[in-house]
This record gives structure tokens, sequence and C-alpha cells, in this order.
């Protein structure tokens, strides 16, 4: 495996078409003795939902989480080459990861509410940061994060019930409300939609097309069709090697690469 | 000739399980699958049939024949021991047996020779029709139970239901225990409060049984005896040392199992973690001198320097001392629970910029809350119902006070200092342990029930 492939969206092409957020540029991760990522460049464009797609196991979410470091709370894992966000590289010792996590938040595959009520849940964030000085100011970032998260209308009689209580779907868009609570610039999400039923997934997937507005979203998806859907660019990956970068319809109908024409086409094993 | 039969009847069940195995095979005919019960199950059941009936005869004979023995010598030598009294009646029959079985006989003359000799033929009797009662029993249930193997007998329903029996009535044993015990506490508590009100022993502020007046004069004094079993100062004293050992083991232990669960390595982990759980399995009584020998005097020259005078027991000694000793109760429970926290809770909150101690006040330890307080609870009640260090190190002086540096008392103290040393069995005295007793059960019995359903509720919340 001594070919190199590099990201074939050219940088011309993307950045005249909208400015770049993050770049990652040269990423290699390894986990203890053995390299997870090799060489990954990839820019994520702002204002768009970008897509992560392969097979299994081929560190799609293993580059997610560089974007934010939260591969830090690994402790074998060990992350070289740059990654920039508003061109500064967020593994720069000056940076405070506390800070970029702000700028930076993650949904994850499971929903994982805290076992606190609704309102805490989407609180949490914001407290930690110290975004709101008043209780009334609080309140009213958490009414906007759940409403932005198209939560809202269904929960605003029971606010102060365990977010645990929730539905699987809702308990997802609890999560993204509690990650927009922070204003973060950027969304990771890890599969987002894995845990819920298509209705679930349908709007969580509408949820992300409308937060594409104000956010800067990454998504990893094994669903073909979610990645046509909500994204503007898809990248693929195998092996740990990012194989192909372009625009979503671009990938879907005309790969430059035959895995990635494999893969999409369900022929890759 | 007890132990014998049971060897036999041993090799009996094996046997029988063999035969009965083996005859099943043999019906079933090579095709094994056509019985209803597997082979080993036909086994076990004609062992059962062959064994279970004549082991109730040996059980059942071995409680009879004493008393029917005792009964044949007394009837024979009834006119030689006319004129004995009951303790010289039961001397003689203790007496003979030893001569006949072997033992210590205190007095021994022609009389017990005699009853010795008839002791011995009885014996002798007995343990022949014993002999052949088992041996027809066993070759009955072999007989029978052998004639029942058929293709279609339902060998596994009487297998099951016999180890269903079993156990049940292992069950039975320790529910029945707990249910004796707790009747006899309410039993006595009940005889004590009729000797002593049960408001002065309750609300009472005096405690000195040591002072209670027994023999001759005791009515003239019988007013201010209830006057001494004022229960108070020590539980007064309990809630002191408690209170002091729980506010040392509660931070200490807490915090060590956070340190164990989320900022340890692995390998300090492994290693600390059962030293810490050997620290549980100190013997108390060694905390106890630990707390005499050391911690008090040094409480007592710390306080010497500083112008206190601390006395040489103290509730702050043993309470430190304990403290230490529920230690691993607290952190190893609750590094369990905090470990129980999913870590994609503590991802959540770290992806959300909090930082480790953040995640920590605020998600990771509110989450295992309730698993932490029954912890501490559990912890408590082990504190309450210890005995050793206290009597080591607090004293026995049931001092109503809040002055950790001053001596105090325990409940289960005082049940020891009442229960030690020769007493009437229904003297105030003693029976006022009982009293104590049943209090302290309710209090632990009620800790543990809290620590229980809180326990229940946290199970809830994660699924
Ligand atoms: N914590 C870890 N420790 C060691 N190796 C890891 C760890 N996490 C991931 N890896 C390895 O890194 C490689 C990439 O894993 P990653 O989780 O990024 O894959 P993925 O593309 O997200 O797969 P999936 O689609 O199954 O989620 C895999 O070979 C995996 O075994
Ligand atoms: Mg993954």
């Amino acid at each position: 495996m001594n070919e190199n492939p590099v990201a074939l969206g050219s940088e011309a092409e993307t950045s005249s078409k909208t400015a770049v957020k993050m770049r990652g540029t040269g990423v290699d991760v390894f986990y203890g003795d053995k390299q997870a990522l090799f060489g990954v460049n990839l820019d994520i464009p702002e204002n768009q939902v970008i897509a992560l797609i392969g097979p299994s196991g081929c560190g799609k979410s293993t580059f997610l989480r560089c974007l934010n470091r939260m591969n830090d709370t690994i402790d074998i894992c060990r992350v070289t080459g740059e990654i920039t966000l508003d061109d500064q590289n967020v593994y720069d010792p000056s940076v405070d990861v506390v800070e970029l996590r702000a700028r930076v938040g993650m949904v994850f595959q499971k929903p994982n509410p805290f076992p606190k009520s609704i309102f805490e849940n989407v609180a949490y964030g914001p407290r930690i940061h110290g975004l709101a000085r008043t209780r009334s100011e609080l309140e009213e970032i958490a009414v906007t994060s759940l409403e932005k998260a198209g939560l809202f209308e269904e929960v605003k009689d029971r606010l102060h019930e365990p977010g645990t209580g929730l539905s699987g779907g809702q308990q997802q868009r609890l999560c993204i409300a509690r990650a927009i609570a922070v204003s973060p610039e950027v969304i990771l999400m890890d599969e987002p939609c894995s845990a819920l039923d298509p209705i679930a997934t349908a709007r969580v997937e509408e949820l992300i097309d409308d937060l594409r507005q104000n956010y800067t979203i990454v998504i990893v998806t094994h669903s073909m069709q979610q990645a046509a859907r909500v994204s503007q660019r898809t990248a693929m990956f195998h092996l740990g090697y990012l194989v192909e970068e372009d625009e979503t319809d671009t990938i879907f109908t005309n790969p430059s690469n035959p895995k990635t024409q494999d893969y999409i086409t369900g022929r890759y094993g | 000739m007890i132990a014998t039969l049971l060897l036999v009847l041993v090799a009996c069940a094996i046997g029988a399980f063999v035969i009965g195995r083996n005859r099943a095979i043999a019906i079933a005919g090579g095709k094994v699958a056509s019985l209803h019960s597997r082979p080993s199950h036909h086994g076990a059941s004609l062992a059962i049939v062959c064994v279970v009936p004549a082991l109730a005869l040996i059980v059942l004979w071995s409680i009879i024949a004493p008393n029917v023995m005792d009964t044949a010598v007394l009837s024979r030598f009834s006119a030689e021991l006319a004129d004995y009294g009951v303790p010289q009646i039961e001397g003689f029959l203790r007496d003979s047996r030893a001569v006949a079985f072997g033992g210590i006989a205190g007095f021994t003359d022609e009389l017990t020779e005699q009853a010795a000799a008839y002791y011995q033929s009885l014996n002798a009797t007995g343990n022949m029709i014993l002999a052949a009662g088992t041996a027809l029993f066993v070759l009955a249930g072999l007989y029978l139970g052998y004639r029942a193997i058929k293709l279609r007998t339902r060998a596994r329903h009487l297998v099951e239901r016999f180890i269903l029996v079993i156990l049940i009535a292992c069950s039975a044993v320790a529910i029945l225990t707990t249910i004796g015990i707790v009747l006899s506490l309410v039993v006595e508590t009940f005889r004590f409060f009729q000797k002593v009100p049960a408001t002065d022993f309750l609300f009472g502020l005096h405690w000195s049984p040591q002072s209670a007046f027994e023999g001759a004069g005791r009515e003239a004094l019988a007013q201010d005896q209830s006057k001494i079993f004022g229960a108070i100062p020590i539980f007064a004293g309990t809630l002191l040392i408690t209170a002091i050992a729980i506010l040392v083991a509660g931070p200490i232990g807490l915090m060590s199992a956070i340190y164990l669960s989320d900022y340890a390595g692995p390998r300090f982990r492994a290693v600390a973690k059962p030293i810490l759980e050997i620290l549980a399995g100190v013997p108390t009584v060694v905390y106890g001198f630990f707390a005499a020998l050391t911690v008090a005097p040094f409480l007592r020259n710390l306080g010497e320097s500083v112008g206190t005078s601390v006395s040489s027991e103290s509730a702050l000694a043993a309470g430190l001392v304990m403290g230490i000793m529920i230690i691993p109760f607290v952190s190893s429970l609750s590094d369990d629970v905090i470990n129980a926290v999913p870590q994609s809770l503590r991802d959540g909150s770290a992806a959300l910029g909090a930082t480790k101690s953040e995640t920590i006040r605020k998600v990771v330890l509110p989450a295992a809350l309730p698993g932490i307080v029954s912890a501490l609870l559990l912890a408590i009640s082990r504190a309450i119902g210890e005995t050793m260090i206290v009597v080591m190190a607090a004293g026995l002086a049931a001092n109503l006070t809040i002055n950790p540096l001053e001596a105090v008392t325990t409940v289960t103290v005082q049940i020891v200092t009442l229960l030690v040393g020769d007493q009437e069995f229904d003297s105030a005295k003693t029976l006022a342990a009982f009293a104590l007793g049943l209090a302290l059960f309710c209090i632990t019995l009620t800790l543990n029930v809290i620590a229980l359903r809180v326990v229940q509720k946290y199970r809830e919340r994660y699924d």
C-alpha cells in the first residue's frame, strides 16, 4: 500500500467557492505503534456540510476526533501534522483545548444526554464557559438552542424532567442543542443517526441542513443516501488514507477513484 | 456406627447412580434421545429414591434413640433410683453413658457399671435394628426405583424437584434464623421493659447499669433501678464516634475513589485497589490497639502541648481510627459506582469544553451520587456495629457529651460489658443488652434499607 493518494478536490476550486474553516495538512495519527491515519490533507469549507465516508476502521472517527482534540483523552494516541482552525494550529501549545472544544462542538454516535433535566443538559455548556450572567440569559440560550435543534416544541412543557427520559431521536437532538448552546463554529457529528429510526433520522437530517446556515458541519456516516442528502462535499477514507474528496454530486455520479466507485455502489467487501 | 452407615449410604448413592444410568441406557437401546430424561437423571433419581428414606431413618433414629435408651435404663433401675433427686439421676445417667461409650465419668459405682452394661446391650440391639432398617430401605428403594425406569419415566422432574427442595431448605435456614434472632430480641426486650419502663430506657440521660444492685434489698432500690438504664448517653456516644468516623472516611474515601477511577493509570490502579481492600481485611482488634496505643497517646500529648486536656481515652481517637477502618468500604464501593458512569458521559462533557475536574464534579459525581450515598450508608452501619476499637480507645464511661476529646462509650461496647462475667439471665442488666441490641438492629436495618432503595433507584437511571 505505497500509493500516496492526496486530496483530489483542488484547493483553488474549493476556496473560490467558500472560505476554509479548518484545514488538515499531513495529519498522521498513531495509536501506540499502530498508525491509523497517513498524511491526510483535507479542507473543511465554512458553512457547508462535509461528509466523511469509508469502510469501517478506515479512520473517519479518528480524523474527526483530531479536529477538536478529543484524541487527547486517549493516552496512547499521538497526532502529528497540522490542523488549523481559522489559520491557527489547534495543536499549538498556546491553544487552550477547553476553548477549542467550545468552538468545535461534537455530537456522538450514541445519544449521551447527562442524567440531568433537559434544561440542565443544555445549560451545562454555557454555565461552564460563563456565557450567561443571569438566569434569564441562561434560559434564553437554552430555549434558542432547543429551538434551533428543533426540539423546543416537543419538550417545552417538561424542561425540568430528565433528559434521559426522551426518545432516542429526541435525545440526539438534545445533544445537538447542547452542542449548539456554547455557540460553536464547527459541529462534528460521528454517525449521529446510526442509533435512530428512519423518522428520527429524517428530522436530524433536516436539522443538519438548517444548521448549515450558521455552522460548519463535519459528519461521519455509513449511509450513502445520508451523505448524498445532507452534504455538499464528501471525503472518502480507506485504510487510513484520504482517497478522494470532492463535491458530493461528483463523488456520487462520477468518482475518479475506483475504490470510491466500489464503495458507494456497495461492491466493497 | 452412624458414621459408618453414612459412608455406606454414600457408596450406595454412587452405586445406585451408576446402576440407574446404565439401566436407562440399556432401556433406550442405544437411542438415548428417545428417553424422556437423560440417563444421568435416571441415575440421580434412583440414588435419591435409594438413599433419602434411609437417611431420614438415620436422622430420626439418632434423635430418638438416646431418649429411648435413657427411659429404658431408668425404668429398669427404677427401684435403685427411687430416692435419687433429679440432679442425681441426671448425673447417674451421664456417668453410665460415659462408662459405656467412653468419656470422662465423674463417679462410678456398682450401679453405674450395671447401667453401663445395659446401655451397651441396648445400643448394640439398636444398632442392629438401625442397620437392618437402613438396608431394607435402601434395597426397597433400589428395587422400586429400578423397576420404575422406563422410556417415558420423568426422572428429570424428580431430580429437579429434589434440588428445589434442598435450595428451599437452605434458604429457610437463613430466614428462620434471622426471624428467630429478631423474635428473641423482641421478647427479651419486652421482658426488660417490664422491669424498666421503656420511656426511662429511651429517654433517660443516665446510664450506669454496673451499679445495678443485685441480691438482698433489691426491691427497696427498685425505684432507682430504672433510672440507671437511660440509653441516651450511649446512643449519643455511638453517634459522635460514627460522625467522626464518617468525617474521616467520607472525604478521604471519596477522593481516593475519584483518583482511582479517573486519574490513576491502569498499573497504579491494579496495585492500589487490592491494597485498599486488604485494609478492609485487617482485624478490628489490630485497629483497636493501634487506636489505644498510638493514636490516643498522640492526641493526648498534642492536647497537652496546646494546653487543652484530652482524656487518654477519647471519642476522637476511636473515631479517627474507625474512620481509617471504613475508608476501604467508601472508596472501593464509590470507585465501582464512579466507574459505572458511562464513558460516553465523560466524553460528552469534555466535548463541550469542560475540564476533567469540571466533568467529574458536574457530571460524574451527580450521576454516581446515589451509589456513593449508599456506600456511605453501608460504611455508617459498619461503623455503628463496630465494637473493638471503641472498647480499646474510647473507654467505658457513658458521658453525655459532644466534646470529642472526652471519653464516651457506644451501644455495642455496653452490650459487651453487660454480658461479660457471671450474670443472672433475667436480671435487668442482662435484659438491657437485648433492648440495646434491638435498638441497634433497628438502626442498622433502617440504614441498610435506605441504602438498598437508593441503589435500586440508581440502577434505573442509565437504562
Ligand atoms: N482507542 C483506540 N486505541 C487503539 N486503536 C484504535 C483506537 N481507536 C481506533 N483505533 C484504530 O484506529 C483505526 C481507525 O479507527 P476509527 O475508529 O477511526 O475507524 P472508523 O472509520 O471510525 O470506523 P467505524 O466506521 O467502524 O466507526 C482502526 O484500525 C482502529 O482499530
Ligand atoms: Mg467511527
